[in-house]
């Protein structure tokens, strides 16, 4: 996944949008390959998700919202490399809520495009093979599954993600929320996730969120869920 | 409960009822009594308690008064929906509060009261610390806020560097909450921004003086993803005399007066 998110810069270009800070060896007195993070493109059209998702939504969600993540996660870490070539810790510390929330940010919605598809294309429906399986397995049903995750986005304060998850040791999938933008990281898989935040339906659902909620079963791609089961 | 009971009347000494305990017959002080009848009343047929309810405040002004700064549209269903529900789900929470088996069920119904009763308490200073933009309560805070202006100026040094730091901080709240501008605990105490996540209310000994919602849903069908945009036009609908009100009174007087707003009739 994360392959797919970043794009290899040479370190001049970056270096070169801000020349006041460098001095000239260290623009070119190095091989440093720098990594940023771009926006990914949407794998299908802004409208595709309709009636469920509005283009509208879409096309905010994707260019604006996605962006901002992408441009504070960058700012981010170069904050982080300029402080660490001074040697400023302090400065270079202070920006790991930033990068947890913007680079959450990129994360979770890079994972969330690809989690959705049209519903005329591979979007809606019930999964099946072994995810089907492991649904009936560890929810007892795909309806009893559906219906947790329901409550698990109703039941979310404020802004945040509930996901399908899968434990990397036990193999069980189970359901987790997460505030804001805070990514799924550490002994868990992520498999499906939806976004809760209100700019992910408001202009379409607005106080509304249970229709969203209901709604976005239709657009869910469960070829995309099944191979990040089964990696 | 017999223990209860017993012990109580026990309690009561060898005064003059001692006899008639014996006999069976409550002469007994008034208050012991009470406690006699209330420990038999809770188990196990729970008394039906008044659970304090709260009610929707009216807005003070009309939904579309604080145009162009923020819509009627949004106005509408910030007030009447989402208000609304925080207020709804509050008396829920409080009722299923007051009928709760035991100490675990209790606990467990804390996030929901927290969340929803900060929810009404936050809208319901919000809606009275905003005014119309052509009131001479939004237009003239150094006439509306005297002493809050005062303090304004000590703190920050001007009303633009006060807004300045104010709007830094609700640009960089990550997710759903609010700003707030509040006074300080301590007698004659200085002015702070603070910023808290969700609902989460200012109950502690900071007095909130004004509050901004930066919720997504404050703004998003007016100003979507600009967030920076619906901040700055929010300093046109500040009600300074309602801040300076609150940063003259006490931190009771004011949750007493907002309260009064809140609360159902009985």
């Amino acid at each position: 996944m994360a392959s797919t998110l970043l794009r290899t810069t040479p370190a001049i270009r970056a270096a070169l949008r801000t020349p006041a800070a460098k001095p000239a060896a260290a623009l070119f007195g190095t091989s440093f390959v720098r990594s940023k993070a771009t926006l990914p493109d949407l794998p299908y059209d802004y409208s595709a998700l309709e009636p469920y998702i509005s283009g509208k939504i879409m096309e905010l969600h994707h260019s604006k919202h996605h962006q901002t993540y992408v441009n504070g996660l960058n700012t981010a870490l170069e904050t982080v490399e300029e402080a660490k070539e001074k040697g400023d810790f302090t400065k270079a510390a202070a920006q790991a809520p930033l990068i947890n929330f913007h680079g959450g940010g990129h994360l979770n919605h890079s994972l969330f495009w690809e989690n959705l598809a049209p519903a005329s294309k591979e979007g809606g429906g019930e999964p099946s093979g072994s995810l089907a399986d492991a649904i009936k397995r560890d929810f007892g049903s795909f309806d009893t599954f559906r219906k947790q995750t329901n409550t698990a986005l109703a039941g979310i304060q404020g802004s945040g993600w509930a996901w399908l998850v899968q434990d990397k040791t036990s193999g069980t999938i189970g359901l987790v929320t997460r505030a804001n933008q805070d990514p799924v990281t550490g002994n868990l898989q992520p498999l499906l996730g939806i976004d809760a935040w209100e700019h992910a339906y408001y202009l379409q659902y607005e106080n509304r969120k249970a229709e969203y909620f209901e709604a976005i079963w239709n657009v869910i791609n469960w070829k995309t869920v099944a191979s990040r089961f089964e990696k | 409960m017999t223990d209860v009971a017993a012990s109580s009347t026990a309690g009561a000494g060898a005064g003059a009822s001692a006899s008639a305990s014996a006999s069976g017959t409550q002469v007994v002080p008034n208050d012991f009594q009470t406690n006699i009848q209330y420990a038999e009343m809770e188990y196990p047929n729970p008394p039906k308690m008044a659970v304090q309810q709260y009610s929707l405040p009216p807005l003070p002004y009309a939904y579309n008064a604080l145009e162009p700064a923020i819509s009627e549209a949004i106005m509408a269903l910030h007030h009447d929906s989402h208000h609304q529900a925080y207020v709804t789900n509050l008396n829920k929470a409080l009722a299923s509060y007051a009928g709760a088996a035991n100490i675990a069920d209790q606990i467990a119904l804390l996030p929901c009261i927290r969340f929803n009763g900060g929810g009404h308490i936050n809208h319901a200073l919000f809606w009275r610390n905003l005014a119309p933009p052509s009131s001479e309560d939004a237009q003239n805070p150094e006439a509306s806020a005297p002493n809050l202006a005062a303090a304004v100026r000590a703190t920050f040094g001007s009303f633009d560097a006060l807004i300045d730091r104010f709007s830094a901080a609700l640009n960089g709240v990550q997710g759903s909450g609010w700003g707030w501008l509040v006074r300080t605990a301590v007698p004659q105490g200085g002015l702070r921004i603070i910023t808290t996540k969700d609902q989460d209310p200012v109950v502690g000994e900071e007095v909130p003086l004004i509050g901004v919602d930066v919720w997504e849903h404050a703004y998003y069908l007016q100003y979507m993803n600009a967030r920076p945009q619906y901040i700055d036009a929010v300093w046109t609908v500040i009600n300074w005399t309602e801040a300076e009100m609150r940063y003259n009174h006490g931190r009771d007087s004011i949750f007493d007066e907002l309260l009064a707003h809140m609360e159902a009739d009985p």
